[in-house]
């Protein structure tokens, strides 16, 4: 290969390039407009930042349990209190960030790496793999909600890793029916029959050609999946399904504070209020991402 | 029409039949025995045996799924590995009591969703608008059994208005439907509102206005009706999460529906009534959904039905 080729490929990358790096300058600047979206953001960035720094920083030991201090209110020392053994709840609701973001974003990821295939396969190829692949997810949707989670984690048994797999399993139709949709408008658009017609290769098509046009809906959807995600894995762990005591676990802590509402509402309030913390800036997030992504906003 | 709804009959089939597999397959995947299970661990080898035979778990699999589904179909759910009761007996009323809570909380959703969605749509960009979508936007956000159990911190512990607990009285339904039912409630006034905002930049609208017509006229008569298409399909989806999330709602005031009893079944690895609980759910959504589907039909003259 001559130097002058090699420059010209290079020259060539660059030009396939340069309209990415410009959407994704064009994808912020249309976020940036609209507010919600980037406060969501925000939020998630600073989240993900307590999740990390957080457990460093707190004066309590998050299970450390102290029969003294038992059922305190909210106080200096205390700033959400003390459970039913005397640990101190905010403590343990920032040491908990890290496995409610946890399960949320590992939960998405694998649903999506089997969810994705599966949704471009059944596209691309249509026919009685589309068909087969598509009644199977009609099955799969035909447990609703938490139900099939429920179901999953009952054959597995009750732990963290369990309730994510669930919660992964849970996502992978959803993900399929998205993707195989927008294959399918992919597929017929007429560069990807000019590359065909050219010789191009299926697997080359679907990575080369196809994978960037389905991936926006992708990721608006992996967010607000994040968001349920969230939701039914502290539901499992509420159920006593999911993280098993000492784990500060959001839903695991609302299941402790459910015993003592009459005298201790505090217990329960606040790892609930961070879980909706959480889930509100995911899905203000995810909805804001829709409306960058969505070609009918663009100006 | 007739010939749609046999059609969709015939697919209900597969699917039907796919549930009831996987939900067969769900004990048979659970480690350990379920004999063993139930004669006790210190129980004696032929004990086990016997039980083993008596349920058939020698057999191979696909003649103890036939013999699942035939009993199913006749109406036998299996025996409750603890009580040693037939599952239908342990299910009977509960079944009831979680429809109940699932469609007094669906018709719930349906009235404030409605509600709420059309006014912002109709007010795009207001004050009300605003705020009744931050409302919605929370309600999609909060988890109901938190919001379930603040509803019961307020209102039934420190204001003492209704019972904490329990199921039948009128007071002690409210609190669990609007536990249930808020979720929804948010999701179907943002499917209102995006689809009545479509719907009314539509020429249609355009020159029902042009030609006088009164405002709520227009909204309610010309725009609502085709706006309230979409909203029909999600009605029938929520109507599926609102039957799973009773799980929840019923742990949480203590209220002893299906949700409830799977919940303890699973804890107590009871799983032939895990089985049940979990088929008769799914059954009763993907039958929704049916029902769900043929009135969209109907709603929807535009559709052609032997498509």
């Amino acid at each position: 290969m001559t130097n002058q080729q090699q420059v010209e490929q290079g020259d060539k990358k660059q030009k396939v390039e340069n309209p990415k790096v410009k959407s994704i300058k064009d994808f912020y600047r249309r976020l940036k407009k609209n507010k919600a979206a980037l406060i969501g953001f925000y939020t998630i960035l600073i989240l993900i930042a307590v999740s990390i720094i957080g457990p460093f920083l707190t004066s309590h030991d998050p299970n450390s349990t102290n029969v003294t201090e038992r059922f305190q209110g909210p106080s200096a020392e205390y700033w959400f209190g003390t459970d039913h053994m005397g640990r101190d709840i905010f403590t343990r609701i920032i040491h908990g960030m890290s496995l409610t973001l946890g399960i949320g974003f590992a939960s998405v990821i694998m649903g999506a790496l089997v969810g994705i295939p599966i949704g471009i396969i059944s596209g691309y190829y249509g026919g009685r793999i589309d068909n087969i692949i598509m009644r199977l997810i009609d099955i799969l949707l035909a447990f609703p909600g938490i139900l099939l989670a429920l179901a999953i984690v009952s054959i597995l048994g009750g732990s963290l890793v369990n309730v994510t797999i669930a919660v992964a399993i849970y996502a992978i139709p959803g993900f399929a029916r998205i993707i195989r949709g927008s294959t399918l408008a992919a597929k017929k658009l007429e560069y990807v029959d000019a590359i065909r017609a050219l010789g191009a290769k299926d697997g080359r098509i679907i990575f080369k050609h196809i994978m960037p046009n389905v991936l926006s809906p992708v990721i608006v959807n992996a967010t607000l999946y994040i968001a349920s995600a969230v939701l039914t894995a502290a539901g499992l762990s509420f159920l006593g399904m999911g993280a098993q005591p000492p784990t500060p676990e959001w839903g695991a802590m609302l299941n402790d504070g459910r015993g003592y509402m009459y005298d201790a509402g505090h217990i329960a309030f606040f790892p609930g209020m961070f879980i909706v913390i959480v889930v509100l800036a995911f899905n203000i997030f995810g909805d804001g991402l829709r409306d960058a992504l969505d070609p009918k906003m663009k100006k | 029409m007739t010939v749609y709804i046999i059609r969709r009959l015939i697919q209900l089939i597969p699917v039907l039949l796919g549930v009831t597999i996987l939900v067969f397959l769900l004990m048979h995947l659970t480690p350990g025995n379920p004999a063993q299970l139930m004669a006790g661990e210190n129980a004696p080898p032929e004990t086990v045996e016997r039980i083993e035979d008596r349920l058939g778990l020698n057999d191979p699999l696909p003649v103890q799924y036939f013999d699942y589904i035939t009993g199913v179909v006749q109406g036998d759910l299996g025996t409750s590995m603890r009580y040693n009761t037939p599952v239908i007996d342990e299910v009977g009323d509960r079944f009831w009591v979680t429809m109940e809570l699932a469609i007094y909380a669906t018709l719930l959703s349906i009235f404030l969703g409605l509600i709420a969605g059309i006014i912002s749509a109709v007010r795009q960009y207001s004050v009300s608008d605003v705020t009744i979508m931050i409302i919605a936007l929370f309600g999609l956000s909060m988890p109901n059994f938190w919001l379930g159990l603040m509803l019961m911190q307020w209102f039934a512990i420190n204001l003492g208005w209704f019972p904490p607990t329990g199921w039948g009285s009128p007071s002690q339904v409210l609190l669990p439907v609007i536990t249930l039912g808020t979720a929804g409630a948010a999701i179907i006034a943002r499917m209102t509102r995006s689809s009545m905002l479509e719907v009314i930049s539509q020429d249609y609208i355009r020159t029902a206005r042009a030609k006088g017509v009164k405002e709520r006229i227009v909204v309610y008569k010309h725009a609502l009706k085709n706006a309230l298409i979409p909203v029909v399909t999600v009605v029938g989806l929520q109507f599926g999460s609102l039957l799973a999330g009773a799980v929840l709602t019923e742990e949480v005031f203590a209220i002893n529906g299906m949700g409830r009893l799977l919940v303890d079944s699973i804890m107590n690895r009871d799983f032939p009534v895990v089985q049940a609980c979990i088929l008769i759910i799914s059954v009763v959504f993907v039958v929704v959904n049916l029902l769900v589907d043929i009135s969209y039909r109907f709603l929807n003259k535009r559709i052609d039905l032997n498509e």
